[in-house]
C-alpha cells in the first residue's frame, strides 16, 4: 500500500520533471529568438515582439494553456495533452524568458558590439560569440527565478489531464481520505525540486562568473 | 610624405539631426605616417575616426582606401573593417574572454584562421604589447593600462593596413598612460600607419609626421608638430595649444 503510493507519487514527479525540462528549452528558445528581435531587430520588427511579449504576460497562463491546447491538439495538429501543455507552458514562459533575456542583452551594452564591429565582425557574429555569451551569464539569476516558476506552473497541466504530481496527489486525497498526507508530499516534492534547480543554477552562476581584480 | 595615400578622406560631412559634426574635412594619410587630430572636445574629431572605418555612416563625402571607394554602396562594411583596426577611449575588451582569446576571436571567426594558427600570431601581439605572460588574464584581472594593450594587440592582430586609436589614454589614470603611449610610439616607429586622436601632446609632438587641428566640425590647420607647435598659423591653434601646455603644466607641478 505504502510502496505503491510510493511509486505513483513518483511516477507523477517524472512527469513534472518532464514538462518542465520541455517547457522550459522551449521557452528559452523562443525567448530568445524575441529578444533578439526585439534589440536586434528593425523598428517595426521590435515592436511586433514587444506586443507579443505583452500579450503572453498579460493573459493568466491557464487562459493561455487551454487556448493553446485546444490549437495543439485541434484538427489540424494533434499532440498529445503532455506536449500540447508542455509545449503552451513553454510559449507562456517565453515571454518572460524574453524580458528576462531582453535586459540581459541590454545590459552587455553597445559598446562590445562596437568593438565586435570594428574587428571585422558582422552583426550575427558579434551577437553570437560576443553578446550572447556574456547576456548568458548575466541572466542566470533571473532565469532560475523563472525556472521555478515554470516548475510550480508544470501543475497547470494538471488541468488537461496530463497526470503529473498535483493530479496524483489530488487522487490520492479521495481515495485515501487522507489530503493532508497526499497534499503535503506533493508540496513537499515541488519544494525539493525548486531548491535544486536554484542551487544548481546558483552554482552555474559562480562556476561561469568572470574573474576580476579582487577575485 | 612620399609613401602612397592609403586612406583619403574627401569632402566629409556628419550631421546628427540639426547639429552639424564636421563639415567638409579632407584627409590624406600616407603609408607609414602617423597623424594625430587635436581640438577641443566636441569637435567631431571621435565622430570622424568612427566614420573612417564605417561605424558611423557619413552624410556626404567619399572614403578611400588603398584608392577604393569603401563609402560606395554595396560595400562589404566588414570586409572594410578588417582591414583597419581601431582602438577605444574606453578599450572596450571582450569581457568574458582572456586576453588571448580576445586577440584570437577575430583571427578565428573572421579571418577564419585555424585555433594552433590564430594562438601562435596572437601570442606574437600580446609579447608585442609586452603582455605575453597575461594571456590568460580576462579583462576584470587587467589594470586599464593593460586592457587598452590588449586592446591594440587584438587590433593589429587582424593585420590592419591603418590604425585608428580614439582618446586611447584618457580613461587611464596617469601613471598608466606612458605603457600605452610607448607601445603606440614603438608602432610608429615600425611604420605602422596611424590616425591618431588624442590630447596627449608629448606625444604628438615627439611621435606624430603631422597635426591636425580640428575645431567645431573642421580642420583649421594641419602641419607637421614643429610648424603647429612653434608657428602656428590660426590664432585658434595657438590659443588652444597655449591653454592645453598650461593644463598640462600644472598637472605636472601638483
Amino acid at each position: 500500500m505504502f510502496s505503491d503510493f510510493v511509486k505513483y507519487i513518483a511516477e507523477g514527479t517524472a512527469i513534472t520533471v518532464a514538462v518542465t525540462l520541455v517547457a522550459l528549452p522551449f521557452g528559452l528558445v523562443i525567448g530568445l529568438g524575441v529578444a533578439l528581435v526585439y534589440n536586434y531587430g528593425g523598428r517595426i520588427a521590435s515592436r511586433l515582439a514587444a506586443i507579443y511579449s505583452l500579450l503572453m504576460r498579460g493573459v493568466p497562463p491557464v487562459a493561455l494553456l487551454f487556448t493553446l491546447y485546444f490549437i495543439l491538439s485541434g484538427r489540424y495538429v494533434n499532440l498529445s495533452p503532455f506536449w500540447a501543455g508542455s509545449l503552451s507552458l513553454g510559449v507562456v514562459s517565453s515571454a518572460y524568458q524574453m524580458e528576462i533575456l531582453r535586459g540581459a542583452l541590454q545590459a552587455v551594452g553597445g559598446g562590445q558590439m562596437t568593438a565586435a564591429r570594428a574587428v571585422g565582425m558582422s552583426r550575427w557574429q558579434a551577437i553570437r560569440f560576443i553578446i550572447i555569451p556574456q547576456a548568458f551569464r548575466l541572466a542566470i539569476p533571473p532565469w532560475s527565478n523563472e525556472a521555478s516558476i515554470v516548475l510550480k506552473d508544470s501543475s497547470l497541466v494538471y488541468a488537461l489531464g496530463v497526470p503529473e504530481i498535483l493530479r496524483r496527489a489530488q487522487q490520492l486525497s479521495a481515495t485515501t481520505q487522507q489530503p493532508f498526507l497526499a497534499f503535503g508530499t506533493a508540496a513537499l516534492i515541488y519544494f525539493v525540486l525548486v531548491f535544486l534547480t536554484n542551487r544548481g543554477l546558483d552554482w552555474l552562476s559562480e562556476k561561469t562568473k568572470l574573474p576580476t581584480q579582487h577575485a | 610624405m612620399d609613401t602612397p595615400i592609403i586612406l583619403q578622406a574627401k569632402n566629409l560631412t556628419k550631421i546628427y539631426g540639426a547639429n552639424t559634426i564636421f563639415k567638409d574635412i579632407t584627409l590624406d594619410v600616407h603609408q607609414g605616417e602617423t597623424i594625430v587630430i587635436i581640438g577641443p572636445s566636441g569637435t567631431g574629431k571621435s565622430t570622424l575616426l568612427r566614420c573612417m572605418n564605417l561605424l558611423t555612416k557619413v552624410d556626404s563625402g567619399q572614403i578611400f582606401l588603398e584608392g577604393k571607394e569603401i563609402t560606395a554602396p554595396n560595400m562589404d562594411e566588414d570586409e572594410v573593417r578588417q582591414q583597419m583596426g581601431m582602438v577605444f577611449q574606453n578599450f572596450l575588451l571582450f569581457n568574458h574572454l582572456t586576453a588571448l582569446d580576445n586577440v584570437t576571436i577575430g583571427l578565428t571567426k573572421v579571418k577564419k584562421m585555424s585555433k594552433s594558427q590564430a594562438h601562435e600570431k596572437a601570442m606574437e601581439e600580446l609579447n608585442r604589447v609586452g603582455l605575453a605572460d597575461r594571456a590568460d588574464h580576462y579583462p576584470g584581472q587587467l589594470s586599464g593600462g593593460q586592457q587598452q594593450r590588449v586592446a591594440i594587440a587584438r587590433a593589429l592582430a587582424m593585420d590592419p593596413k591603418v590604425m585608428l586609436f580614439d582618446e586611447p589614454t584618457s580613461a587611464l589614470d596617469p601613471e598608466l598612460i606612458g605603457e600605452v603611449l610607448g607601445v603606440m610610439s614603438k608602432l610608429a616607429r615600425d611604420r605602422m600607419t596611424m590616425l591618431v586622436v588624442t590630447h596627449e601632446m608629448g606625444f604628438a609632438r615627439e611621435v606624430a609626421d603631422q597635426i591636425v587641428f580640428m575645431e567645431k566640425g573642421s580642420i583649421v590647420e594641419q602641419g607637421s608638430p614643429d610648424a603647429l607647435f612653434e608657428h602656428p598659423e590660426h590664432a585658434r591653434t595657438r590659443e588652444f595649444l597655449w591653454k592645453i601646455t598650461e593644463l598640462y603644466g600644472k598637472k605636472e607641478k601638483k
